[in-house]
């Protein structure tokens, strides 16, 4: 782990979130319809994610990371704010190119350096087209090999993720839940990208399923030299596979660090009430432990709370938390905080 | 294992669906006793039957496609299974209860939280209308539920997912039931929400004395929670034992393939996950041997043939395998 984190440390970042906004506008009215509010999913989000680290991506549902992932593969156009990737062109030099505003066909060309598995591996596979045609349809949109040749891609893919490539024919009701997740995986890799947002992709599997699916991931990174962002509300996963973790609270991140560093010495308060929060299979220390149990419910984002967005369950806020909101400050060497207390 | 002082005593209960392919078995002959006070968390895969197994006990599956096909029930006295529907109704809700995974789902949406609330009060206990609203005030309170007197009146949707599960449990415990059925109740919840529900139902377990089964399929919840920790696979009982002697010494090869698959908290991050290689079995062809035989790595060739039973193997330990795990040996 620690070669990466130096690797990281050097080197420049793949991708860069400038800022990014994603609002959803609420609108009321039949024929007229005006907008009279806004979902604020994300609300101002900056982070880097250096070539071949895993970011981790965390927080509890609503809190935006989905829509930060979406965002960031331009599922969704953000609001504000920025996303750089940095693509190698064919003469040796790569440079940055800005997602945030590309359209058609241009965009698209982007899509080939990132790609996206999704959380529901029953909902994001068509179940009227066969593997075959699910896995070579990113190839076939690109315009990339002859028939054949696409075959043969589709095929090695297949073995590339732990399926037979006789299962080039059939469909995606015929596979259970962990089979169909490495369908999307496949599909993901299909184009060869260099980045991949993984969104929530074990959530939906049973524990034992799980892990055949996280080691198939950390397999194919090694590999490919893949980048990921993974997107999970289980904290326990996330810490297994990520390098760096972020954690996210109400359209913000709230802290990011190392992962090791994260995990160890949480300093914001809502990290350390959600890694009190998990469960540990161990009996004995389940019943040593002293749980730090947070109170009520995170507040709607349509109308988050002024300063601090964490302020309303936080044990040690003060006044000065409901009057400015934190900046995202590095505390420590690249471990970064929004807590005025800290 | 006194029988005397089992609330619940479940012996070789069978569920079946009969659906257009065939017949899914869904609970294949499973027997526990739930004692007074006691914990007891039953932990299994989606399919592993142990939602039908607890719901085949109130009697809540569709039939068809669903039928009970063997096995008794015993609780005060009586077999549940053989009641007439409408004694029936009389244990559920007020003798046994269940909170589920799906609050919102589970709530009645046209209906009033507090309306929910004092039904069963109404019905089983008999109460009036105004004492039932004092007590589902209350109840709601008890619960955790802030301004009771105002969100009595509130529909489900006016609650948020956190709020919803704890008006179901005001719901289940209105009638102080012996014994509480929690199917899944945090699973779709954040783990925050889970701790603040966790620590809701030990709290009210205590103070009200019910005994508790909780199904899940998450290891780590019921490690703080239950006494007695029951292992499912494939609608049979795999491991039943003591919780800290299930976490140390598990005695089953999927117990101990299921602890080793979790990435831990409480250990160094980044130790390779051990998998569970295969898939559960197809239940419409359920397999003459061990269920578990195909993706097991202590596999005999005796485990594809015949199915191991249940057996103590110390007091209070229960594990159906062929294989001694400590030893390498056959058990007899």
């Amino acid at each position: 782990m620690s070669q990466t984190t130096d690797a990281t440390a050097r080197s420049q970042p793949l991708l860069r979130v400038e800022n990014l906004v994603k609002h959803f506008p609420i609108r009321r009215g039949i024929i007229i319809q005006r907008q009279v509010g806004a979902v604020r999913a994300v609300d101002g989000v900056s982070l880097h994610i250096y070539p071949g680290e895993t970011l981790g991506l965390v927080g509890e549902s609503g809190c935006g990371k989905s829509t930060l992932g979406r965002t960031i593969v331009r599922l969704y156009k953000p609001t504000r704010g920025r996303v750089l990737l940095r693509v190698h062109n064919g003469n040796g030099h790569a440079q940055e190119v800005d997602l945030t505003d590309l359209k058609g066909k241009e965009l698209r060309r982007m899509r080939r350096h990132i790609q996206m598995v999704f959380q529901d591996p029953y909902a994001s596979l068509n179940p009227r087209m066969s593997v075959g045609q699910i896995i070579a349809e990113p190839l076939l949109v690109h315009g990339i090999g002859s028939p054949q040749e696409r075959e043969e891609r589709v095929k090695e893919l297949l073995t590339l993720v732990g399926l037979r490539p006789s299962h080039i024919n059939r469909y995606p009701h015929e596979f259970s839940g962990g089979q169909r997740q490495r369908i999307g995986i496949a599909r993901a890799l299909a184009l060869q990208p260099d980045f991949i947002v993984l969104d929530e992709p074990i959530s939906a599997l049973d524990v034992s399923i799980q892990a055949q699916v996280v080691n198939l991931l950390q397999e194919l990174q090694q590999k490919f030299r893949l980048t990921y962002l993974f997107i999970a509300h289980d904290l326990s996963m996330v810490r297994h596979i990520s390098d760096r973790t972020a954690v996210m609270y109400l359209g913000k991140i709230v802290e990011l660090a190392d992962r090791d560093e994260l995990y160890q010495h949480p300093l914001h308060p809502y990290t350390k009430a959600l890694l009190s929060a998990v469960p540990v299979p161990d009996p004995k220390k389940e019943r040593e432990k002293q749980r730090e149990i947070l109170q009520g419910d995170v507040p709607s984002p349509v109308n988050p709370p002024s300063g601090c967005r964490f302020r309303t369950r936080c044990p040690l806020a003060e006044a000065v938390c409901a009057e400015r909101e934190p900046e995202l400050r590095e505390v420590a060497p690249r471990h970064w905080v929004a807590c005025h207390l800290i | 294992m006194d029988a005397q002082t089992a609330v619940l005593d479940i012996r070789d209960l069978r569920t079946e669906f009969v659906t257009e392919e065939g017949v899914v078995h869904a609970v294949n002959g499973i027997s526990y006793r739930l004692h007074q006070g006691q914990t007891i968390g039953v932990v299994g895969e989606s399919g592993s039957g142990k939602s039908v197994s607890v719901l085949s006990v109130l009697r809540l599956l569709p039939s068809p496609p669903a039928r009970i096909v063997g096995g008794e029930v015993w609780f005060k006295g009586q077999d549940l299974l053989k009641l007439p529907e409408k004694e029936m109704r009389r244990i559920r809700g007020k003798e046994i209860a269940m909170i589920f995974q799906d609050p919102m789902t589970s709530l009645n949406p046209v209906l009033t939280i507090g309306f929910q609330i004092m039904e069963p009060l109404m019905l089983h206990l008999h109460m009036g209308k105004k004492e039932a609203r004092e007590r589902a005030i209350e109840l709601l309170h008890m619960v955790g539920i802030p301004e009771p007197q105002k969100r009595v009146d509130d529909y489900p949707h006016q609650f948020s997912g956190g709020m919803r599960q704890r008006a179901m449990i005001a719901m289940a415990l209105a009638c102080q039931p012996t014994v509480l059925i929690a199917d899944e109740p945090t699973t779709a919840l954040d783990v925050t929400i889970q701790a603040q529900i966790v620590d809701l139902v030990k709290r009210l377990r205590d103070e009200l004395g019910m005994a508790l089964i909780w199904i899940t399929h998450d290891l780590g919840v019921v490690a703080g929670l239950a006494d007695r920790v029951i292992v499912m696979y494939a609608g049979l009982i795999m491991e039943d034992a003591p919780v800290d002697e299930l976490y140390e010494h598990p005695q089953h090869p999927y117990t101990r393939a299921l602890l080793r698959s979790l990435p831990r908290m409480d250990e160094e991050a980044g130790r390779p996950l051990e998998t569970i290689e295969g898939l559960p079995p197809d239940l419409l062809q359920m397999p003459q041997g061990c269920p578990f035989a195909p993706r097991c790595t202590y596999v005999r060739p005796e485990c594809r043939t015949q199915r191991p039973p249940l057996v103590e193997i110390q007091p209070g330990h229960r594990v159906a395998c062929w294989v001694d795990l400590e030893t390498g040996a056959l058990r007899s």
